[in-house]
């Protein structure tokens, strides 16, 4: 058995890596797996550079972020693997969610609308809203960001963006010191749960294939063990299947349940598995189809152009100046070499390319695989607008005007 | 004034005991412009006003996401903050890992005056989780000690053994079962109170 040592925050997104040593995928590939419960960003990161263990659940920005020296010191890590796509939601406070569509439902589904309202409600609030995001680099904070700005709103001008871990935004939403937050699951349906906030939006509406949690190790560690590499991806790829599978689901919220993994009540952990959000406390849940993706549409594959959207929109922000070095070393963090290399055996369809238009499908289309056959779901973003990969100023330029 | 004493230290720490035990060995190494901060609420804006040069925080404390972003954003902090500014001894940063220290210091500080802080704080992080599993384990000792005299009574009562008889049965009972004794007792007061016995 090779031990393993794996970091990661309590999310429901951590699921695959639970799963994997929890229903004994990571055993039945060699590994005895240890998985280190932290509660920030922060503390991941440091203990995945500095080696206390070996990969890690990660923001995909953050994984960027490292590698271009952008939080903290520089170091080459990589993602050779997606954890899942989407699972987060925006929670308001009820008295700013007043002045939003008062059927709480069509909020979550007309982004369109509620991007305009929420503009307008900045406006009658109390006070410049405070909004939590878990951290500068995350998938949240830049789908916030890119739907704030389709509705008018200046991020950094129009709004307080407050950074908190995911496990405190209910309880400082509750003592009013954020009017909002947005987080994964499930904190968004604990929070609804004790009254602190309503759902307003939810991530799957504003991008339908949104990139999320990756499968993060340091680049020199992956080469150097390329073996177990795959063995690990081979059992967190089949606990990803099985976090997928519907018929799994009461038994995984169970198991997310326990203190030691995410350690909220399994009632509240469903929710977002299912899909089935309370949006306001005491409403009958609406269904919000595919809110989260673990494994169908080979979900898991680390698309280069999906790197590259999380580098186009830190340079949006003034968080990176655009550079071709710094493009390629971006694209560069997400590996579908190795992911293919890993899985091609496993007997998965694989993507024939490892580059697409990001937000171009409407509906279900096939692609070329090299193995069986591979449908990928619609990936459209709200808005409408087309990421092409190989032409980023020009994508940005559009999103400016 | 020593040149240690030139030197601004913030402590952030919600364990009010390890940041003293920190503060203190500070002051004894001749620093003494410490301040120690809870990690809540607006800590940030404090810690802005304090312009420190290093700032000590715990390793896993939930707060340093909220305290990078600030040390990313600020405009009121003169010099950039950077966590283990020297990147080159590893050996240092290892072992500051390990003991959970995590440490910010203002850009452009010599590493050879921020070693002898770093070192400090390991040690004092180090002897403060001793302390704290010692303390863990006395409590257990304790808890244990409770529970086994209790599986004695319950013994010598339901199968009138004087007390040594009672404790030999429950240790070897225990090394055959290849369990720990409170373990042991922890059962049998546990089979006693289904059996319908008074706990």
């Amino acid at each position: 058995m090779t031990p393993l040592s794996l970091a990661f925050l309590p999310l429901t997104d951590s699921a695959p890596l639970i799963v994997a040593r929890a229903k004994g995928f990571a055993e039945g590939q060699g590994i005895d797996l240890n998985l280190v419960r932290t509660t920030s960003w922060a503390t991941l990161r440091d203990r995945l550079v500095y080696g206390q263990v070996q990969a890690a659940h990660m923001l995909a920005p953050l994984a960027i972020a490292v590698n271009l020296g952008l939080s903290q010191h520089p170091a080459a890590i990589s993602a050779p693997f997606k954890l899942n796509v989407n699972g987060n939601a925006l929670v308001m406070a009820s008295a700013f969610a007043l002045a939003l569509d008062p059927e709480p439902a069509k909020r979550v589904n007309d982004p369109e609308a509620t991007a305009h309202d929420f503009a307008n409600a900045i406006g009658l609030y109390k006070r410049k809203p405070v909004i939590g995001v878990v951290h500068r680099f995350s998938s949240h904070a830049l789908m916030l960001r890119y739907w704030l700005a389709y509705g008018g709103v200046d991020p950094d001008r129009d709004v307080n963006l407050r950074v908190l871990p995911p496990s405190f935004m209910g309880e400082a939403l509750r003592l009013g010191e954020i009017d909002g937050f947005i987080a994964g699951e499930p904190w968004n349906s604990v929070a609804v749960a004790e009254g602190a906030g309503e759902i307003v939006a939810a991530g799957v509406n504003i991008w339908r294939r949104g990139v999320e949690k990756v499968l993060a190790m340091r680049t020199d560690w992956m080469e150097a063990n390329a073996e177990t590499v795959d063995r690990l991806l081979v059992a967190v790829s089949q606990a990803a299947a099985w976090c997928d599978d519907p018929a799994n689901r009461e038994e995984l919220a169970q198991m997310l349940e326990r203190p030691e993994h995410v350690g909220q009540p399994a009632e509240w952990i469903m929710a977002g598995l299912s899909g089935q959000l309370m949006l306001r406390r005491g409403d009958a849940p609406v269904a919000v189809p595919e809110f989260v993706l673990f494994h169908r549409e080979a979900s898991g594959f680390p698309w280069r152009s999906q790197a590259l959207w999380i580098y186009s929109q830190l340079v949006r922000w003034g968080m990176v100046e655009a550079d071709p070095a710094t493009e390629r070393q971006a694209a560069d963090v997400f590996r579908p070499d190795v992911y293919r290399r890993a899985l091609g055996a496993a007997g998965l369809p694989m993507p024939g390319a490892s580059m697409k238009l990001e937000g171009a499908l409407t509906a279900p289309l096939p692609v070329g695989a090299h193995r069986g056959a591979l449908t990928l779901g619609p990936d459209r973003f709200f808005d409408g607008a087309v990421f092409d990969p190989e032409d980023i100023s020009g994508y940005l330029a559009a999103l400016a005007r | 004034m020593t040149p240690a004493a030139t030197l601004r230290i913030v402590i952030v720490d919600d364990s009010g005991l390890r940041a003293s035990v920190l503060e203190e060995g500070l002051r004894e190494a001749g620093y003494d412009d410490i301040h120690v901060v809870l990690p809540q609420g607006a800590f940030v804006a404090k810690l802005e006003r304090m312009a420190p040069d290093v700032v000590l925080m715990d390793l896993g404390s939930p707060s340093r996401d909220t305290l990078e972003e600030m040390l990313a954003v600020s405009r009121a902090l003169a010099r950039p903050i950077a966590m283990f500014v020297d990147q080159s001894d590893d050996a240092m940063i290892g072992a500051a890992i390990d003991a959970g220290v995590s440490a910010y210091v203002v850009d452009g500080l010599r590493k050879d005056r921020v070693k002898p802080i770093l070192d400090l704080a390991i040690r004092r992080f180090n002897a403060f989780a001793r302390m704290q599993s010692e303390l863990d384990e006395a409590r257990t000792a304790l808890a244990d000690r409770k529970t086994i005299d209790k599986a004695k009574a319950i013994l010598m009562q339901t199968r009138s053994l004087s007390e040594p008889d009672t404790y030999a049965l429950l240790r070897s009972t225990a090394m055959r079962q290849n369990k720990r004794i409170a373990e042991v007792a922890d059962a049998l007061i546990t089979a006693h109170s289904l059996l319908g016995g008074q706990p």
